[in-house]
């Protein structure tokens, strides 16, 4: 970071939801830092052999593009209008009736017009007009059509790397525009010309050669999993022992690398370890994780449709190779969204695998039956329905637990009851933030669709916003001290945001919580939770704050 | 004042100026018979041919909007309009959308107050929306009694509804009474009324607005207000103008005399309406029927949604990876499908 960051009351103070009163196409673009990501590595743009790997830098008035860069993107364009109804039927039919410009969390938290989905749209749209509609040819400005210069190319660039493709917007437009497709879109025409960012390049890079985004190799990914097995057996007492790239296993796991290298993630990394060490011990459930497949997320489809298939792919390769039943899946957003609306249509179908079936309950996952994929709270959620779990919630009474929806199991699958569910078996005080800030009308964490970079730290914390506003609101209400989440950019980006504006919450993955909830067999007393803090302490901090309160 | 909604002002002025001035100079034919079937020549081509630009692009993903809980486990109830997984469910999610403007009516508006935000139900945009779309239909409606002969019953239904509302004052000495009045019509013009006032009061509504906002609009307040002024004011001679009309559905076009220049007026304005409709926004009519976010079933884990292109990609495979890692898969205890030696003696062979 290299300005000083602004501090909350600044943040707040500076949020004006008055747009200027110059026409939106007559202000000048203005890069600011702190909003922005860094230019993708050309090694890794080359890597993926992707168009125009070069070095650059935003601020340069030269972004070195290909001289043809306007042939290019009009082409593009064109094709993608055949290739996405999406795209082509809300460059037509929008209204601007402005319902959706306050449901944005970055309009919300900058108070920047051009974040209002309406208008993140018509950056597009204008270009549409000028080039595809007879109307805006004809009419020009006075139809809201304007060419493709480079100053509305870096517009485009500055902006779609400001949304999070949450969907939210989509949910309140009568007609169901999606600013997510929108963005898609967008960046799909960007990388043609070689202007993507690095936190979404490299670890789609990385992700491709080394089989997740932070570029683990498999040695080291073992290691570091091992590293949480001595963790694990000095907490319980219990060694577990996970598979690798086991052949013939019934499961193959599959997460997000995230939760393998930072905490908190990484105590949900050892939640899903003891419940299938639990599971295997009780009931023969063979488990196994991969390293080739090592990555649930995929930034691929922060990229292009092409680049997420191919990071996307490995899951059915690794699965078939292994010849496993099915596949489980761990906690993560986007990651669900790809499962769940684009995977068995990429890359199906998985007529290698069987129809997922809980050896351990007999459920047969009929939601879930051409993917083969499971998610591990409906897993988990299923087990516990089914009482197949020795559960102890009360090593989770110090907490005040609420949950955040992350964005795509929210508006791209409908996950929320499975989650909630395990919350509540093994947590006894469980929360509700607001209703207007949950469910599918839930906020993201300001930093998704690979937007969770150091460098644009205010945009992050000003997207945040909304959630931490609604965090706070039952923190003070009702003391809440832990937000539980489902997905790893959540348990990478929420800490920080709550740092910034709730520094008494602290994140949480829903597993991290099972498993301090869980009674393994043959453990020691379990006198610490996973992040080894003595729950004796935590107790009777807990109730001094009650008795305060 | 705003360049964007003085430029349609002036639009719908003008044409407005160049109907009347046509007529009185005696062009009724034109703007009773030619410039009618041309509209609806160019609405009926120009609709066809954006529906099916739309129908032609392709739908490679299912990509609803999940606004409720998924179909899952079987003890979970779950959302059925907001999260259909069923033809007949999408059907009910659609039909609300369309009939009812569902997701309008979660709207709310964002606050901010001593740094807590807050989101209040805000419900004028739907209502005024409702109010507009259905009031519309209403008027559409009851015009069919100028294409039809004789007037078929539901519309004499509906106009009777439509007009419960009467304004008579019958005293002695003051007799004054108005044909009946439609409500119908007397909400369109308030509808359109508040939502032109949004544009202009709302700061980020009037931001986003541009010319092609106002112009249909302003478009459809001239429209209605010249019908209201006809019926209730200047009082054009219904039996010529139903004359003209029905001649004009007979395709035996006659221009009777007298009909008045303020029907005319009425008439190019609907023209110069419907043969804009298909290039404007106002092909949402269409649109929301054919939008992916809406009209699809959110069961793509449960079925396999097709792509018709579904391009191939490079993939980086397993034994690829295999081959840059053996040596420290093998050292760190992980399975390998080559063993070291094999794939050392495989290689020398390669080589």
């Amino acid at each position: 970071m290299a300005e000083k960051q602004p501090t909350p009351k600044e943040m707040l103070d500076r949020i004006d939801y008055q747009p200027p009163h110059v026409d939106w196409m007559e202000t000048p673009l203005d890069i600011r830092k702190g909003m922005y990501c860094y230019a993708a590595n050309p090694k890794s743009v080359a890597t993926l052999g992707l168009p125009n790997a070069r070095p650059w830098n935003p601020l340069d008035a030269d972004w070195k593009l290909p001289e043809n860069w306007q042939q290019i993107i009009h082409e593009g364009f064109k094709e993608r209008l055949e290739r996405f109804r999406s795209v082509k039927v809300f460059m037509d039919i929008c209204v601007r009736c402005g319902a959706c410009a306050d449901k944005c969390h970055y309009f919300i938290g900058t108070g920047d017009p051009k974040n209002m989905p309406v208008l993140r749209a018509e950056l597009l749209r204008s270009v549409y007009r000028n080039d595809f509609t007879r109307l805006g040819k004809l009419l020009g400005k006075a139809n809201g059509a304007r060419p493709l210069t480079l100053d509305v190319l870096k517009e485009w660039w500055y902006y779609l790397f400001q949304c999070s493709e949450c969907r939210r917007c989509s949910l309140f437009c009568p007609y169901g525009i999606d600013t997510a497709e929108i963005t898609i879109f967008g960046r799909e025409l960007l990388n043609l010309v070689g202007l993507n960012i690095d936190w979404i390049a490299t670890p789609v890079s990385n992700c491709y050669m080394n089989g997740n985004h932070l570029g683990i190799q498999p040695h080291a990914f073992k290691d570091m999993l091992d590293f949480f097995v001595d963790d694990i057996e000095e907490k319980t007492g219990v060694k577990v022992a996970p598979k690798y790239m086991k052949k013939g296993a019934d499961i193959l796991f599959i997460t997000p690398s995230g939760d393998v290298f930072a905490d908190p993630g990484t105590y949900t990394a050892m939640g899903y370890m003891m419940l299938f060490h639990y599971l295997e011990e009780k009931y023969g459930l063979d488990v196994t994780w991969s390293t080739y497949a090592s990555e649930g997320g995929n930034f691929g489809f922060f990229t292009s449709h092409e680049t997420m298939k191919r990071l996307n792919a490995k899951m059915y390769a690794e699965a078939k190779r292994l010849g496993v039943k099915w596949i489980l899946g761990g906690e993560c957003g986007h990651m669900w969204r790809v499962i769940n609306q684009y995977m068995d249509t990429m890359n199906g179908p998985a007529d290698f695998l069987d129809v997922p079936v809980n050896p351990i309950t007999g459920t047969r996952f009929e939601s879930a039956r051409s993917t083969k994929m499971v998610h591990i709270t409906e897993f988990t959620a299923d087990l516990i329905r089914n009482g197949k779990l020795d559960l102890d919630p009360a090593r989770n009474d110090h907490l005040k637990v609420t949950y955040h929806d992350s964005c795509n199991p929210s508006r791209g699958m409908g996950l929320f009851e499975e989650p909630r569910y395990v919350i509540n078996n093994v947590c006894k005080h469980f929360y509700e933030m607001p209703a207007n800030t949950i469910r599918e009308q839930t906020f993201c964490c300001g930093s998704g669709a690979g937007l969770n970079a150091g460098e644009n730290m205010e945009l992050r914390l000003s997207g945040g916003l909304p959630r931490a506003n609604a965090v706070k609101h039952v923190h003070e209400k009702y003391g809440v001290n832990m937000l539980a989440c489902v997905c790893a950019i959540d348990r990478a980006a929420l800490p920080t945001l709550m740092d910034y504006w709730v520094p008494e919450v602290q994140v949480t993955g829903v597993h991290e919580l099972v498993a301090n909830a869980l009674n393994l067999p043959g453990q020691a007393e379990r006198t610490t939770n996973l992040r080894g803090e003595d729950l004796e302490e935590l107790k009777a901090q807990a109730e001094g704050e009650t008795d305060e309160g | 004042m705003n360049r964007k909604y003085v430029t349609a002002f002036v639009a719908v002025f003008v044409l407005f100026l160049v109907a009347w001035a046509g007529v009185s100079i005696g062009l009724q034919w034109l703007f009773g018979v030619v410039i009618p079937y041309l509209a609806v020549l160019l609405f009926a081509v120009g609709f066809v041919r954006r529906v099916m630009g739309w129908s032609r692009s392709a739908v490679p993903f299912a990509i609803p909007t999940t606004g409720g809980q998924a179909k899952s486990l079987p003890w979970i109830a779950y959302s059925r309009l907001d999260n259909p997984s069923s033809k007949w469910e999408v059907v009910g999610r659609m039909a609300f959308e369309i009939l009812t403007f569902r997701s309008l009516f979660r709207n709310t508006r964002t606050k901010m107050q001593a740094g807590s935000l807050f989101y209040q139900l805000e419900i004028f945009l739907w209502v005024g929306a409702l109010a507009f779309h259905y009031a519309f239909l209403t008027v559409l409606l009851r015009h069919t009694r100028f294409f039809t002969e004789p007037v078929l019953w539901p519309i004499q239904i509906l106009e009777n509804i439509d007009s419960f509302f009467r304004v008579e004052i019958l005293y002695p000495g003051i007799q004054f009474g108005l044909p009946a009045v439609y409500l119908s019509g007397l909400v369109l013009l308030a509808a359109v009324v508040y939502l032109a006032l949004r544009r202009v009061l709302i700061p980020s509504v009037r931001y986003i607005s541009i010319a092609s906002d106002w112009f249909p609009l302003l478009l459809i307040f001239g429209i209605a207000f010249s019908g209201v002024l006809m019926r209730y004011v200047t009082k054009v001679d219904i039996n010529a103008a139903k004359q003209l009309t029905m001649g004009l559905v007979t395709f035996r076009p006659t221009v009777p005399d007298g009909i008045g220049a303020v029907f005319y007026i009425h008439l190019f304005l609907v023209c110069v309406l419907l043969a804009y409709f298909p290039h404007s926004k106002l092909m949402h009519l269409a649109g929301v029927f054919l939008s992916p976010t809406r009209n699809l079933r959110a069961d793509t884990r449960a079925y396999r949604h097709i792509n018709p292109w579904n391009h191939p990609v490079h993939l980086h495979t397993y034994q690829e990876y295999e081959d840059e890692f053996r040596e420290k898969m093998v050292e760190a205890g992980l399975p390998v499908d080559k063993p070291l030696d094999a794939s050392a003696e495989a290689n020398a062979d390669k080589e």
